[in-house]
């Protein structure tokens, strides 16, 4: 950018950083490449948990149908777990995002100047 | 939703078991009168309520961001949770078995999806509509009326699938006309959102979604007390009654590209109904945004892991037989179930939760396709972003009451009509027009309004176009001997074309001004400074 910010970021003053100063510190870009690798990270774990699901009942049925129980069928644990998987991957976010992404955007907002 | 009417194929799966229970379902029930109007009347002193507090266009778009997350996420699982897919999965298990299962876990996906990817930007960058946060740095005009297309042409095919859908049910239930179960759902749903704007259709579907819950739960707690409480003992009468096939995957799922394609329009339409994305307007932040998503996540998670149980146990208790005598598409399992282990009253709670569904899902929707118009078209197109509050307002009630009449006429119009794929449809275009350019808007700076126009009109008129010529409308409902195309859900096809569209033509029309303020608009997403 062609914004004259110094790379500042390091042991910065409370409340006098400009907004280029923080958008350009290491510790703002830091938190855009977490906060994008753990959405990436979130994303790829539901694509091999739904899609494997819905693949391996295309490709093989017959690996869900298999019995589990003197009945059962291992296809219904499985659907079962799609579910709570995908609550758990909702659940590990907000799990980091409240005790990781929250408190450094409430110190990169502290440095804004006002 | 898309629940294939059962075929004609599925009697011949019916083993023959005489269906012994019988139903008064489509006689009138006074339970179920009853119950209907205490929920009418209980919403109806919330919408009063919620009048007085609704003035501003930021009340009456976002309740003036005063819900909490835990509100937010009962309210959000009320809207995604229609009686579609509470009657209608139910059914699917009743009827076609383990598939219905398959079904339910697509319905779910999509909200990790919509963590990840938009809920916290969403509320940071945008005001009322999913709409702002596409146009924020590009030019208001083009990308408005593109993203009002996207967005009304959504919630219009959901309305109309939701109100067909409600005509039957409430005429099979209350053995009301289905013209008059019409125009009291167009009304009741008119009086909360005109009158008591978003707050009083959060209430509604915070209420909606309690009784649903209750409901649900309720079925599936009587109905393994039955089996000892054991699901071992459910599925083993559900395996000597249908034969082990009910319990195993069946003709659901066959070719895995087509299942792909279904899966990727269940996960991402979500993230581009409108009326789900305006739900994040009515939290005070990004953290509450994130909160009411894990809420809403685990409502509706548990409501699909409960609901294939009250399916089996419907199967065995009621029987296929008498399922489809009823319904050919299975509808009524539920209410039927309910009917077996709790008689009339029990049976007219369940009605009175399902009409109450279906209130509040065409409440959320009708608020959602005025406010496109509104607050996209009114305000930034014809006013050019500057109306007065009260001529926002005014615009914004005006547009309530005329998508409510719209909904009315559109609903007795398509009477009758095999209307099942305009759920599928709405995904579809929700998935491919409003998802993609919502996604590159927030995550690439080198969008530009010609790639957000271009990205919205392609997915518009691709999945359109190709669910047209599929076999679900050319063969199904126009009754044509072969499609045009095989794929019967276009979303592989139309959301990465949409994507590309959005990619290529950014490419060929750079924007300098768009390019410089995604560095400013970064401030705003990741740390929500400036957000309204």
């Amino acid at each position: 950018m062609a914004h004259a910010a110094p790379a500042g970021g390091s042991s910065p003053t409370k409340g006098t950083q400009s907004a280029h100063q923080v958008l350009e510190s290491p510790s703002f870009k830091h938190l855009v490449g977490r906060r994008a690798l753990v959405s990436f990270v979130g994303i790829v774990l539901l694509f091999i948990t739904y899609y494997g699901y819905v693949v391996l009942i295309g490709a093989s049925p017959q690996t869900l149908a298999q019995k589990i129980g003197e009945y059962t069928t291992l296809g219904i644990p499985v659907g079962v777990a799609v579910i709570v998987i995908a609550f758990v991957l909702t659940a590990a976010y907000v799990v980091w995002a409240n005790q990781s992404y929250d408190p450094e955007v409430q110190r990169l907002k502290s440095e804004l100047k006002h | 939703m898309n629940l294939p009417a059962a075929p004609a194929l599925l009697s011949s799966l019916v083993l023959g078991q005489a269906p012994t229970p019988t139903t008064k379902i489509g006689q009138t029930n006074v339970t179920s009168i009853l119950f209907f109007f205490l929920i009418v009347v209980v919403t109806l002193i919330i919408t009063y309520w919620a009048a007085k507090r609704t003035k501003t266009s930021s009340e009456f778009y976002a309740a003036g961001r005063s819900v909490s997350a835990l509100q937010n996420g009962l309210a959000l699982a009320g809207d995604y949770m229609s009686a579609a897919s509470f009657l209608g999965i139910s059914g699917m298990v009743a009827l076609r078995g383990y598939d219905g299962m398959i079904y339910a876990t697509g319905w779910l996906v999509g909200w990790p999806a919509l963590m990840f990817l938009i809920a916290e930007p969403l509320r940071n960058l945008g005001k009322y509509t999913f709409a702002d946060v596409v146009a924020f740095r590009l030019q208001q005009r083009p990308v408005r009326i593109a993203a009002a297309i996207g967005g009304i042409t959504t919630v219009l095919f959901y309305t109309i699938a939701q109100m067909v859908g409600s005509g039957s049910l409430v005429k099979l239930m209350f053995g009301i006309p289905y013209e008059l179960a019409e125009i009291i759902v167009g009304a009741v749903m008119l009086a909360y959102v005109l009158f008591g704007g978003m707050l009083a259709t959060t209430w509604v579907q915070i209420i909606k979604a309690g009784l649903l819950l209750i409901g649900v739960t309720l079925l599936t707690v009587l109905a393994l007390a039955q089996f000892n409480f054991s699901p071992a003992e459910l599925y083993a009468k559900v395996s000597t009654s249908y034969g082990q096939a009910a319990l195993q995957p069946g003709g659901l799922i066959k070719d895995p590209v087509e299942a792909v394609s279904l899966g990727l329009a269940l996960m991402f339409g979500l993230l581009g109904l409108p009326h789900i994305l305006m739900r994040f307007y009515t939290v005070p932040d990004a953290k509450a945004a994130r909160k009411s998503v894990l809420y809403a996540t685990g409502l509706i998670g548990y409501f699909y892991i409960i609901i294939p149980i009250v399916g089996f146990a419907s199967s065995v208790l009621v029987s296929r037989a008498l399922i489809s005598q009823i319904d050919k598409g299975g509808n009524m399992a539920s209410p039927l179930l309910a009917e077996f282990l709790g008689g009339e009253a029990f049976l007219g709670f369940i009605a009175a939760v399902a009409f109450a569904t279906i209130l509040a899902v065409v409440a959320g929707l009708t608020l959602a396709g005025a406010s496109a118009y509104s607050h996209d078209i009114y305000v930034h197109v014809i006013k050019g972003g500057k109306a007065t509050e009260q001529e926002e307002v005014r615009a914004a009630k005006i547009a309530t009451f005329v998508f409510g009449i719209v909904a009315v006429l559109l609903g007795i119009l398509f009477k009758g009509q095999n209307v099942a794929f305009m759920v599928g449809l709405a995904f579809s275009i929700a998935a491919s027009a409003n998802f993609p350019a919502l996604l590159l808007s927030i995550t690439w700076k080198g969008f530009t309004t010609g790639g957000a126009v271009a990205s919205i009109l392609v997915g518009v008129v691709l999945s359109a176009g190709m669910i047209i010529v599929s076999p679900t409308v050319w063969v199904d409902v126009f009754h044509n001997k072969t499609a045009l195309i095989g794929l019967k859900n276009p979303c592989i096809i139309s959301m990465t074309a949409a994507f590309l569209a959005g990619w290529l033509v950014s490419l060929m029309t750079p924007d300098k001004a768009a390019q410089e303020k995604f560095e400013d608009e970064k401030l705003r997403t990741y740390l929500g400074v400036g957000a309204e």
